[in-house]
């Protein structure tokens, strides 16, 4: 959705406790002071090379209460986390504290990109989010190195702490590949 | 001597041994003595995994965090990502009791408690506020006679509110460490633009990242560089990496060498381009490594 698409938003379509839920969080109390001023979008980054993304009107969503156009926008994942909208923002809004909340909300309503499902599996099997490879235990030899890291890598102990964690949290079941 | 765990995170032991290794090198010479953190996972990284469900992120990067508590020092990383994800984890596990508290009773069941006894340290920042730019000068015995553009990366200054590095805007630590090693900081279009790769973009839309990467590539080409440093691995990924599948894609050719400032570093100490895994980045520029050899001497 762009700002030039116009679309009729019903009052009583909207979902007030939406904004309410995503305030409770720690660092998006200040939701509710953004007075669209658009200095978030002007100075984005990510906006420069895909227009279609624009923070400002995710966060006019948010306070809106649009709960599922929200948790299913194709550009909720646009945002590289990088922080200058939240360092810039008048009202001292923490943007991204808050995206990254209706992000959070996206996922544990099973809503989620298959190729982060993976990256998270990945995460969650071998503890590193990027694994070594064959290419690279090469490269550490050339260079005098051991073949593999002393992170969990080396260490299968630690490697049972990481599944463990991963387990008590659901964070396994969570993120799995969707049937 | 200085003792400090070091943090591997993933992209560095993973994918550039080069920097673990440089990383190793330069902070011995400089006094600093790193402790390998034993068993220490992914970070977990910031954007994506916090995204995804935070006290998962917060139990696993406070266990990282934590297993340095227990060696009684403090943790280095040579990352943005991982320092955003270990310093925000850290500061708000010691802030707010009641996280901290839920936090715990997950490391409880792996045989861990999380105390807030240390600090979590950025190598860029450590050097400049504990080392400090004129000891980092007094280090190079051969001065780095490069054009040089910093790419500082996000979140080693943002979100300030956590970092206390002074201006976002236009920070200059990382240029006064650079220009320590001899080299010239020169300044190019938006240099503190980011690089594209976080918050899972890399990950999830390969080809939006990939523009904002090429822009950062094409304005630090514009100013004339030798190569671009930066301070992360993950941003080093996205930039080297990244120029194999800028050109698949979009059919651009920069041949950009990405430098990572314990690299640099160990250029000025007198350490060859292969010590330090220099070559082995995945733009090759063989004009560059031949460069960078007469540094120590033209041998």
């Amino acid at each position: 959705m762009s700002d030039t698409d116009m679309k009729v938003i019903k009052t009583s379509d909207l979902d007030l406790a939406f904004r309410e839920e995503i305030m409770k969080e720690h660092g998006a109390e200040k939701l509710s002071m953004c007075f669209n001023c658009t200095g978030c979008t002007a100075g984005c980054t990510m906006a420069e090379h895909e227009p279609n993304y624009n923070i400002r009107q995710l966060l006019r969503m948010a306070n809106l209460g649009m709960r599922e156009e929200l948790l299913n926008h194709p550009y909720l994942w646009n945002c590289t986390t990088c922080y200058k909208c939240q360092e810039r923002c008048p009202q001292g809004v923490h943007n991204v504290d808050i995206l990254l909340k209706i992000r959070t909300m996206a996922v544990h309503s099973g809503i989620m990109l298959d190729k982060h499902r993976k990256v998270a599996q990945l995460m969650a099997n071998t503890g590193h989010a990027v694994p070594i490879n064959d290419d690279n235990k090469e490269k550490r030899k050339k260079l005098g190195m051991g073949e593999l890291p002393e992170t969990v890598h080396k260490y299968p102990d630690a490697l049972e702490e990481v599944h463990k964690i991963v387990r008590i949290t659901g964070f396994d079941k969570l993120t799995e590949a969707q049937s | 001597m200085s003792e400090l765990s070091f943090f591997l995170g993933c992209i560095a032991p993973n994918r550039y041994p080069g920097i673990e290794k440089a990383t190793k090198i330069v902070m011995e010479e400089l006094g600093v003595h790193l402790k390998e953190l034993k068993g220490a996972s992914c970070c977990p990284a910031p954007g994506v995994f916090r995204s995804f469900d935070k006290i998962t992120w917060l139990a696993l990067a406070s266990r990282n965090v934590v297993l340095s508590e227990e060696m009684g020092v403090d943790l280095l990383t040579v990352c943005n990502g991982c320092f955003g994800s270990l310093v925000d984890a850290n500061n708000q596990l010691k802030e707010d009791q009641d996280l901290r508290a839920e936090v715990n009773k997950i490391l409880a069941e792996v045989g861990h408690e999380f105390k807030g006894t240390i600090r979590v340290r950025h190598i860029m920042e450590y050097l400049y506020d504990d080392v400090g730019v004129e000891k980092v000068k007094e280090s190079i015995k051969y001065p780095v006679d490069l054009k040089i553009a910093v790419h500082y990366g996000c979140h080693l200054i943002k979100p300030s509110k956590e970092r206390h590095l002074g201006s976002i805007e236009n920070p200059t630590f990382f240029d006064e460490l650079v220009e320590a090693t001899g080299a010239t900081s020169v300044m190019y279009k938006d240099k503190n633009a980011c690089c594209g790769a976080g918050g899972g973009v890399r990950t999830s839309s390969l080809e939006t990242a990939l523009k904002l990467a090429r822009a950062k590539i094409e304005h630090a080409q514009a100013a004339g560089v030798d190569c671009i440093v930066d301070a992360c691995p993950f941003c080093h990924l996205q930039m080297d990496v990244g120029q194999t599948e800028i050109e698949k894609k979009f059919g651009d050719v920069f041949n950009m060498p990405i430098v990572h400032y314990s690299q640099l570093l160990g250029l000025g100490m007198g350490y060859t381009p292969q010590e330090l895994g220099i070559d082995m980045n995945y733009v090759k520029n063989d004009e560059f490594i031949a460069k960078i050899e007469k540094i120590g001497g033209g041998n």
